[in-house]
């Protein structure tokens, strides 16, 4: 009943465009951002930072990215980890390189790093498609592992070939290293994952991601009506590459604190975030939040249940969790193959009719 | 003989501006096959210029040509008074060439205005960083596009529609929303292939009076391929005829009906 467009009206261009046209959802996203950084921060402990909101936060950024390549530009990656891991060693790198600049700078040059590299590995786009594309970004995955591996330039030859965060603060406030608050972590990353959420929106619905869909449709069609497959297809690795380091830097230096390459940024990283993507929903910013909760949420509350409210072992249950999971994702794919994001589409068309759907 | 740089005027008294586009001597061939022989013709401002021919004729090469898909191994395309080098599709729209397919080439996950806003790519030239924060250029593009847009889908009456997908829609409103989106660029030349293919009377007769409307309205040069004789009569200006690769006819339609080896490509000649 409230949740309509009627009597909202759009008297210019820009109000029909915008990213909420409901009243309802636009309020919504606003106490949603209200709670994220006014409440949040203040009731959070430790074990909810770490355990839910840093990774939900940090999948959330590398699913956004990832989506911009696979949902809107349709080009399949299975490099995530590996960019992920350029992200986290471009930060590592300019941290101890440059320990006078802050860390707020540094993470967004790490994704500028990032960038780059995506590009590079994006590069056989042009010639290839689909699952060949997947296996050449797959190359990337295993080179660049090996890469920060094999070379002890990039983990400044510590003996353990680990890098890990030295201490930087923002404003006086400790946000990387051992000495950080839960809370100050919390909200360094809730600014870098809205902004990434909303520059990607911003994205998406203008020019530049009408370029990437028209590739992702039809790519012959898309040329003959002007568009350069060369630099969309590029620009999407860019972008995407940008966000995917952001969330390497932060799941590097918040998150963990310390990272052995090929445990934290291997395969399954990958496939874990390409996961939330398909779940989340192709081509949508919030099936991005949606499947990294999924995905992230899910282990967490099954494991609280299961270890303890029902009080089983923690290694059964650590197993059913992964049959659970896995088979919820089998069935969620064969209910809804457009994810999480479809779902909620769908509920939103029934809302609208609500009470009255005839 | 027409002029190459004059105009002329229509039966029905239209000025028709000089020499657009002229092709010479496009010849095109895969591998050992000719699908296109040694064929010129010029395409004046202003006018409806019909390509027809039997299945097979090379039609849709030739308009391939045109668009920058196939370069040909011999002859010229000249446009607006310049050779044309080798091109890119892409580079070809950008010079103000603009088509549609004869099975519709839209972008199905998009809205219909989506797919109309994506012809605008000529004239949206924002950066990357403006179009992240939506703001500056970006906007300001956005709004002023839009508005233009939107007189397009005034125009071919698909209001209604702007915001349902593309992949959701009827055969007919997909070919009227792909004409949308090649008007939406502002094209010099538009380039129609079979726009009535599939259609009803009913849907033909509109499709008809959107063409007529755009010429009149927007001036657009029209180069179009259609198999509805009836069709073409009453629409070109002038029409090419072509057969197995070769041009057999050219002029007006009245001309084109009484040339005998257009009446023999088409019905047939008995061989003895």
């Amino acid at each position: 009943m409230f949740y309509r467009e009627a009597g909202d009206f759009k008297t210019s261009y820009v109000d029909d465009s915008q990213t909420f046209p409901i009243k309802f959802d636009r309020y919504r996203y606003y106490v949603v951002l209200l709670i994220a950084f006014a409440i949040v921060p203040f009731v959070i402990n430790d074990y909810w930072v770490n355990a839910v909101f840093l990774p939900f936060l940090i999948y959330s950024i590398a699913a956004i990215g990832l989506n911009i390549l696979v949902g809107y530009c349709g080009q399949v990656s299975l490099g995530t980890g590996g960019f992920m891991a350029v992200g986290a060693y471009a930060v590592y790198k300019l941290m101890t390189g440059f320990p006078e600049v802050s860390i707020f700078f540094h993470v967004i040059a790490a994704g500028g790093i990032t960038a780059i590299v995506c590009v590079l590995f994006g590069l056989p786009s042009l010639r290839i498609k689909g699952f060949y594309l997947a296996v050449a970004t797959l190359a990337a995955q295993f080179f660049l592992v090996w890469l920060f591996n094999r070379v002890p330039w990039f983990y400044n030859y510590s003996a353990s070939g680990q890098i890990s965060a030295p201490e930087r603060e923002i404003f006086g406030v400790a946000v990387t290293g051992a000495e950080t608050l839960p809370w100050a972590a919390y909200l360094f990353c809730l600014v870098f994952c809205a902004a990434s959420a909303i520059l990607a929106r911003n994205l998406t619905r203008g020019m530049a991601g009408r370029k990437w869909m028209a590739i992702r449709d039809m790519d012959i069609a898309a040329e003959i009506i002007g568009v350069d497959p060369l630099r969309a297809k590029l620009s999407a690795f860019a972008i995407s590459g940008f966000f995917v380091g952001l969330s390497g830097a932060l799941f590097f230096a918040v998150y963990l604190g310390a990272v052995e390459v090929g445990e934290a940024f291997g395969i399954n990283k990958s496939f874990l975030v390409l996961f939330m993507v398909i779940i989340g929903g192709l081509g949508s910013i919030f099936g991005s939040f949606a499947g990294a909760a999924f995905l992230v949420l899910l282990p967490v509350l099954l494991k609280n249940v299961l270890v303890g409210t029902l009080g089983w072992p923690t290694d059964l249950a650590a197993h059913l969790e992964f049959m659970i999971v896995g088979g919820l994702i089998v069935v969620f794919l064969i209910a809804e193959p457009h994810g999480l994001a479809q779902l909620w589409r769908v509920a939103k068309e029934k809302l609208r009719l609500w009470p009255f759907p005839h | 003989m027409l002029d190459a740089t004059e105009g002329y005027t229509t039966e029905d008294g239209r000025k028709i501006g000089g020499v657009v586009m002229e092709m010479k001597n496009i010849t095109l061939r895969f591998g050992g096959v000719t699908a296109i022989e040694d064929i010129s013709f010029d395409v004046h401002e202003g006018e409806i210029r019909a390509i027809i021919g039997p299945n097979g004729a090379g039609k849709s090469s030739m308009l391939n040509v045109i668009s920058g898909f196939y370069n040909p191994q011999e002859g010229e395309v000249w446009y607006k008074g310049a050779k044309r080098p080798p091109m890119k599709p892409y580079q070809v729209a950008r010079q103000g060439i603009a088509r549609t397919f004869q099975n519709i080439a839209l972008f199905e996950g998009m809205t219909v205005l989506d797919n109309v806003m994506t012809g605008r790519i000529r004239q949206m030239k924002a950066g990357l960083l403006s179009q992240a924060l939506w703001k500056g250029k970006a906007e300001r593009e956005e709004v002023e596009n839009r508005a233009f847009v939107e007189k397009i889908i005034d125009f071919l009456e698909i209001q209604h529609i702007r915001k349902t997908p593309v992949g959701r829609l009827p055969y007919g409103l997909k070919k009227r929303v792909e004409l949308a989106r090649a008007l939406a660029a502002e094209p010099s030349i538009l380039l129609l292939d079979e726009p009535m293919a599939g259609m009803n009377v009913e849907e033909k007769e509109d499709m008809s009076r959107f063409v007529l409307d755009v010429n009149d309205e927007f001036g657009t040069t029209i180069v179009l391929i259609e198999h509805d004789m009836g069709v073409v009569m009453d629409l070109s200006d002038r029409v090419v005829v072509m057969d197995y690769g070769k041009k057999i006819g050219d002029g007006t339609p009245d001309e084109v009906r009484g040339n005998q080896a257009v009446i023999d490509a088409y019905l047939g000649v008995a061989h003895d």
